[in-house]
């Protein structure tokens, strides 16, 4: 017995059935296939291609190729003056533009000396929280129909058209604002978007519910997801993940709370991080809630700076703006809590012109992706979709 | 934010990264330039580049330093100087919360600098994206290529002299 | 429906064109290849979406080049993108239309003068029928471009060449501002 074991190949076994008979099972032979994923899919979020080293269904790699989308955001950013910048910023993350004209903004307004109204802050900090319920709808919609699951896409679109008409009234665009500029804001919120606002949210507030029960406790969604894509704390601080994907991963770690910026220290909000009861820690679920609990958070928020605002009475947004923005020279890396991650602008003046000297974006999808290697050996080509529909890419930011 | 709140809290964070900073230059001495404490964004700057990952190693698993979050790599042109550069923006996430940003330049043509890819897995990509914008080389590096531009893409577009190709395989490229 | 020439005889015979026909059932049921790269996309997708529904047109996107006749390009092309582009644009079986969703695939956008890897507008690479303009367009705006696409459908006739088919519309196309003009003073007259 031992030597026909010994002397058969590892791919077959040998199986005794007692009475001196056997059972031979060799496997189908298998030979490892290179299978491209995308630009062109209709999963991968926009045009992202995966190069995967498949045996079987299995994914040995999948490692990402960027560059379909590279829009030379950076050699705009030095040709262009400051305030110029504002609207390419928007279309690098499109799906948060209020929150990336923000980072922007914070980053050059630490090489300027300028004193921001207060009431611009809090119209700052509603629209930038209007906008990432927006694009967590978006990423939720979007996760959910890349599994499979249609009516849920439906759902966060019809609620995202209310944000979006929303912040239509108060900028003039639907979605690439140029809202947020350095040193102010474009325009004054409009009479009356203050009370539709707080109409929005408590409209809202069941609708998050609906969509919890529809489709974050769906069973086919939870075993899909769950224990997918796990990834150690230690491991997400080293590739440089931020925002839900750091917290889906129970590192607690929210600029807001951690570095604050604009009038957040006096907003009273909690670090969403799973409990691990729902999923397991560091899996595209935990991921998913996270997301899922930072809209109903965002709510609150809104709730409290619709209270604290300061009324207008005849407020000009653009009073504090100069007439040519020329920052001191000197560095700066400036960030903000994007709703995909950390948004890091390091900016270089030179103090004599109104162009930057270089104007670097950190975006934070490019960080989160670059882990895809990692996070897709031995998965399932099924799982690899819903690790990249959990990662939340938007590959405007990941190329710029 | 008060005007006066506002200064106590950025010397405070520079204060921070000045302490940082002393440990680094007790173990390194003269590899590493002295400390700029400018209220923006404090760095140094490594004078002896070939011990750069070992400075980068030393950063983050020194207990006091534990500098684990590599926020930012970003490449640089410096014209006047003819030289190129990478500055890195590092921070203790979580732990002691200090953060500084640490300069390296090489040489503009066939300069290298070492890789940090080990180190932190975020200059994994930046290093190459470094590489495809500036043209500098990264010593050690798992993967050196470019990663946005196309592979035959000829010159490397975020220097200051860089002029766009008419044809990229027979498409007129400028409008 | 658009059955120009139709006339039903007492044992319901329809009397109309082939032309009519072919063109009826392909304008009512564009299946597109959203080629969705970049912003435009998310506009493309809302108008697909509950609030501005496009399969009340019979507009219901496809993923595969080889199961639709209309490739909207929304977003901006790269030239690593652009190979590929020409290559879908080939997979399509014909008929097949291409609709320019936005500046960025109308010209090259906002970044025609200091990007270098964009693609300035893709008619360098594929012949475009339709072009909207707009940064992102509005989804009426692409509705409107949709409907140009069909009103082009229905120009088409069996034994014409796509360039003959995009002049008739050119001439068939008139300012509806006249006709309501025409209408108001009828009605003030009245």
């Amino acid at each position: 017995m031992q030597e026909l074991e010994q002397a058969v190949n590892r791919s077959v076994r040998v199986i005794p059935q007692g009475e001196g008979r056997v059972t031979i099972e060799k496997d189908l032979s298998s030979e490892e296939m290179i299978l491209n994923m995308g630009p062109q899919h209709p999963s991968t979020h926009g045009v992202l291609r995966l190069e995967c080293k498949t045996d079987g269904e299995v994914v040995t790699e999948a490692e990402p190729y960027l560059g379909y989308l590279h829009r030379c955001f950076e050699k705009h950013a030095e040709v262009v003056d400051y305030p110029g910048i504002v609207p390419f910023v928007d279309r690098m993350d499109y799906l948060a533009a209020m929150n990336s004209e923000f980072a922007y903004c914070i980053a050059v307004e630490k090489l300027l000396d300028v004193e921001i109204p207060r009431r611009v802050e809090f119209m700052r900090v509603i629209v930038s929280e209007l906008n990432r319920i927006a694009s967590h709808l978006v990423a939720i919609g979007t996760y959910a129909i890349d599994l499979g699951a249609f009516t849920p896409f439906l759902f966060c679109f019809r609620d995202r058209e209310h944000i979006m008409s929303l912040l239509e009234w108060a900028s003039g665009a639907r979605m690439l604002y140029n809202y947020i500029w350095i040193g102010g804001a474009s325009f004054d919120f409009p009479p009356g978007f203050k009370e539709r606002t707080a109409e929005f949210v408590n409209y809202f507030r069941p609708k998050a519910l609906e969509l919890q029960r529809l489709l974050t406790e769906n069973e086919i969604f939870v075993k899909r997801t769950k224990g997918i894509g796990m990834m150690p704390p230690d491991v997400a601080v080293n590739y440089g993940w931020s925002g839900p994907m750091l917290r889906g991963s129970g590192v607690e770690w929210d600029l807001r709370k951690h570095d604050p910026y604009s009038i957040y220290p006096e907003l009273d909000f909690k670090v969403c991080v799973p409990d691990g009861k729902h999923s397991d820690i560091g899996d595209s679920l935990s991921r998913h809630l996270v997301r899922a609990y930072e809209m109903v958070e965002s709510l609150s928020m809104i709730e409290q700076c619709l209270d604290k605002m300061p009324d207008a009475n005849g407020f000009d947004p653009r009073s504090a703006i100069a007439k040519r923005i020329r920052p001191k020279a000197g560095e700066v890396y400036g960030r903000a809590e994007n709703p995909r991650g950390e948004l890091g602008f390091y900016i270089v003046s030179d103090g004599k012109s109104t162009k930057p000297v270089r104007c670097k974006a950190r975006s934070s999808c490019f960080v989160n992706l670059s882990a895809m290697k990692e996070l897709s050996m031995g998965q399932l080509i099924p799982d690899l979709v819903a690790i990249i529909g959990s990662i939340d890419i938007v590959l405007g930011e990941v190329d710029r | 934010m008060e005007e006066s709140q506002g200064t106590i809290g950025q010397s405070a964070v520079v204060e921070a990264s000045r302490a940082a900073y002393a440990i680094i230059r007790e173990k390194f001495a003269d590899a590493v330039s002295e400390f700029d404490a400018n209220p923006t964004m404090p760095f140094f700057e490594i004078l002896d580049t070939s011990r750069w990952s070992e400075i980068a190693l030393f950063m983050r698993d020194n207990a006091s330093l534990r500098f684990t979050y590599m926020a930012c790599l970003s490449g640089m042109d410096y014209p006047e100087d003819a030289k190129l550069g990478i500055v890195c923006n590092l921070e203790s996430l979580g732990e002691h919360g200090h953060r500084i940003a640490v300069k390296v330049k090489c040489d503009r043509d066939g300069g290298a600098i070492p890789s940090v890819a080990n180190v932190w897995k975020t200059a994994d990509w930046h290093e190459r994206e470094a590489f495809d914008m500036y043209g500098m080389l990264f010593t050690g590096h798992p993967d050196l290529r470019r990663i946005l531009c196309p592979e035959d893409w000829e010159g490397y577009p975020l220097r200051k002299d860089y002029e766009v190709q008419e044809n990229y395989h027979g498409i007129k490229v400028p409008y | 429906m658009g059955l120009l020439d139709a006339k039903i005889s007492n044992h319901n015979v329809l009397v109309t064109s082939v032309d009519n026909v072919l063109n009826w059932a392909r304008l009512s049921s564009l299946w597109p290849m959203g080629f969705g790269l970049a912003c435009c996309a998310i506009e493309m997708m809302a108008t697909n979406a509950s609030n501005y529904d496009l399969e009340r047109f019979g507009i219901f996107p496809r993923s595969s080049p080889r199961q639709s006749d209309l490739m909207i390009v929304a977003g901006t092309v790269t030239m690593k993108m652009a190979e590929r582009v020409i290559r879908l644009y080939e997979q399509m079986p014909e008929p097949r239309y291409v609709l320019s969703m936005g500046s960025c695939s109308n010209c090259g956008g906002p970044y025609w003068k200091h990007g270098y890897h964009v693609l300035k507008g893709v008619d360098r690479i594929i012949p475009v029928d339709v072009y909207v303009p707009g940064c992102p367009p509005r989804p009426e705006a692409l509705i409107g471009g949709l409907m140009k696409v069909q009103e082009l459908i229905r120009m088409e006739q069996i034994g014409i060449s796509r360039a003959e088919a995009l002049k008739k519309l050119e001439e068939k196309s008139f300012d509806p501002g006249i006709v309501l003009e025409h209408q108001r003073k009828s009605q003030a007259v009245s």
